[in-house]
């Protein structure tokens, strides 16, 4: 008895029951499909947010306030954040660029675009914050200087206001002032999350503030390093500007307790790599949960199967069927269905991950594949094997009286 | 005319179903020799012990005590796997109810032990399809069971027994649940294979069915009650020179 002819007995048995065999498959389908697209897609979310904070660029620092309280001696302003390019106690700081962020409309011919972050800042912004500009010229330190009413828009919002038209030099208002735009800035692909990168304008400090927030205190400073390893110098020693500057005893120490808070962009990382990693264990674990239901699916199929082919294993075992035969046959119909199914599984969950799901690319990780594969055949296996050996083991006459 | 060795040799069998009060003796010590080339037919009532006679004596259950020889061999002493070989080479079983395989044409059917005593598939769809004309339903290979009838079932089923052309042939009430014309064929069928030299042991409730067979032991509460010659064993004449495909092949 040769084992292919064993195999065709099990193809026999699994497509005597075509619709019942169809569902087990399906079970194990989705189960081994949701496991490695969730996966994926866990995955694919935490190596988004790794590109989008290098996109950041690794050798700046944003200092932020945290005090809620706005208290006029913690704030942060301008001439806090200009007291941190100071060649003498700040020497490894190449720029600072304080930013006040605001969301504005903006009306051009009457087109209304409301605009997620309305930046306000300086000329070294864009090489700060990797923001480089596409076409047009970025303001200079005059236009600051002068509070010149002129706006970078991101690609969104030239989409937005300029569909056909070259926004360069056309005149938009932005509450009630009017600014020229000078350029648009090059699109960027990391969208942070919900919100689109985009979706944004830069103007000099000077003028926004004169138009739209007023002079008080800005929303955050970002301080470019001179180089990648200058890093953790630069955060000391801005970090010893602002005690002074902010009046913070050394004594009360703690980092919790300082009105403002340094990030560099390997920290954020770190941070943000946790939460993904949380998010794809907690998808992974949903998924996982659905292809237990699956392999307790093929269990219970195995189950039933086996029982109620109880006679017929009489039958083969009077006919000559050796226990070997009948134990193959029925590990072989587990594993054919646990393996068509989970095959399925993986080619729908490959086909699904060439879409991108709630904005997220999925990315596959392969050892999901192998461990949802796996699982799935280790439980038709298992729960096959049992009822198959028990049922293999009986006498024939008992096999054969079996009801 | 009867071989160096009997074909069946039971000695002192009992067979005990239960423990306690619900304790059965559905055999009380059974010795029964049948030589090769013998029609024997077993009748009793029912409870008689007859079909535990002959699950044991087709390997299918073990007895409680006393030993049972197959062709000069002690079946107590193989293990699964010899068992698996004597069932499939040495003994084709008929069943009162059949039992085919459900879902499977009548041909794989037949094939079944076949592949199971390793014949190529060729061979076997041949040695299937002669044996399926035999019993007369070579037009009907590729039914389900569900589209015969029970004689034609049960013919489905003597073909299965005779495919691996097994020396015994054993048929527990093969008439049983069949009409006059379908028991007539079946037991023509028989007559043909013991003809042949075949020895065959058959079950049956049936007065005619037993006439016909060679010997009549008849089992009353577990023991053998009666054992009748009724015709000496040898070819009969007039069967003898009906070769056909599958008889030529006959030992």
């Amino acid at each position: 008895m040769s084992f292919l002819e064993i195999l065709r007995f099990a193809v026999r048995g699994v497509t005597a029951n075509k619709l019942r065999s169809a569902l087990t498959m399906l079970g194990v389908l989705i189960g081994v499909g949701a496991v490695i697209l969730l996966v994926a897609v866990g995955n694919g979310s935490a190596q988004q947010i790794a590109d989008r904070i290098a996109a950041l660029g690794t050798n700046t620092l944003t200092v932020q306030s945290t005090s809620r309280g706005g208290s006029s001696n913690t704030a942060i302003t301008v001439q806090t954040a200009e007291a941190l390019q100071d060649p003498v106690l700040a020497p490894d700081v190449k720029s600072v660029s304080p930013v006040v962020s605001t969301s504005a409309t903006i009306t051009y011919q009457g087109t209304d675009h409301s605009v997620q972050q309305f930046v306000g800042t300086y000329p070294s912004y864009f090489t700060a914050s990797n923001t480089p500009v596409g076409t047009g010229a970025a303001f200079t330190g005059d236009d600051l200087a002068q509070g010149r009413r002129v706006v970078l828009i991101g690609t969104t919002v030239a989409e937005e206001l300029f569909a056909g038209t070259d926004p360069i030099g056309q005149q938009v208002t932005v509450s009630g002032a009017l600014f020229t735009v000078v350029g648009v800035l090059d699109e960027k692909s990391a969208t942070s999350g919900f919100q689109d990168a985009n979706d944004v304008a830069v103007a000099p400090l000077t003028a926004v503030q004169q138009a739209l927030t007023g002079y008080g205190a800005v929303s955050s400073v970002i301080v470019e390093a001179a180089s990648t390893d200058k890093v953790d110098d630069v955060q000391a020693q801005i970090a010893t500007i602002l005690d002074q500057r902010l009046k913070v005893s050394a004594t009360s120490g703690g980092n919790s307790s300082t009105p403002y808070r340094i990030q560099n962009a390997s920290q954020l990382l770190e941070t943000q790599t946790e939460t993904a990693n949380t998010f794809t264990v907690l998808l992974g674990a949903v998924a996982g949960i659905s292809l237990l239901v699956g392999g307790i699916g093929i269990t219970n199929i195995m189950l039933v199967t086996v029982t109620e082919r109880t006679r017929e294993i009489g039958i083969r075992k009077a006919l000559g069927a050796p226990r070997r035969a009948i134990l193959t046959q029925f590990l072989a119909e587990a594993t054919m269905l646990s393996l068509i199914g989970g095959g399925l599984g993986v080619a729908a969950a490959l086909i699904g991950s060439q879409f991108s799901i709630v904005g997220i690319k999925p990315v596959i990780v392969p050892s999901s594949i192998a461990l949802a594969l796996g699982v799935s055949v280790a439980i038709g296996l298992f729960f096959g094997s049992v009822p198959a050996s028990r049922a293999a083991g009986l006498r024939p006459i008992d096999a054969l009286r079996y009801e | 005319m009867t071989g160096p060795r009997p074909v069946l040799d039971v000695r002192r069998v009992a067979k005990v179903y239960g423990e306690g009060e619900a304790t059965v003796h559905a055999l009380r010590g059974v010795s029964l020799v049948v030589e090769r080339g013998d029609y024997v037919a077993i009748m009793g009532s029912s409870g008689s012990g007859k079909s535990t006679l002959m699950n044991i004596v087709g390997c299918l259950d073990v007895p409680s005590t006393g030993t049972y020889l197959l062709d000069g061999v002690d079946v107590s002493r193989l293990n699964d796997r010899q068992l698996a070989l004597v069932r499939n080479r040495r003994i084709g079983f008929v069943f009162q109810s059949f039992n085919l395989i459900p879902r499977t044409s009548a041909v794989a059917n037949v094939e079944l032990p076949l592949a199971y005593a390793g014949v190529q598939a060729k061979q076997r769809r041949q040695r299937a399809l002669a044996a399926l004309e035999l019993v007369g339903l070579g037009g009907r290979a590729n039914h389900g069971p569900n589209q015969l009838s029970g004689g034609q079932q049960q013919r489905v089923a003597v073909a299965r027994a005779l495919v691996t052309e097994p020396a015994l042939i054993l048929a527990d009430e093969p008439t049983g649940n069949l009409d006059s014309k379908s028991t007539t064929d079946i037991l023509s069928v028989f007559d043909e294979l013991n003809a042949a030299g075949r020895t065959i042991v058959l079950i049956t409730h049936e007065p005619e069915v037993g006439a016909r067979a060679r010997r009549l032991i008849k089992l009353f509460d577990g023991q053998i009650s009666s054992d009748v010659r009724q015709r000496p064993i040898g070819v009969a004449p007039a069967l003898a020179d009906q070769p056909t495909i599958q008889l030529e092949r006959l030992r």
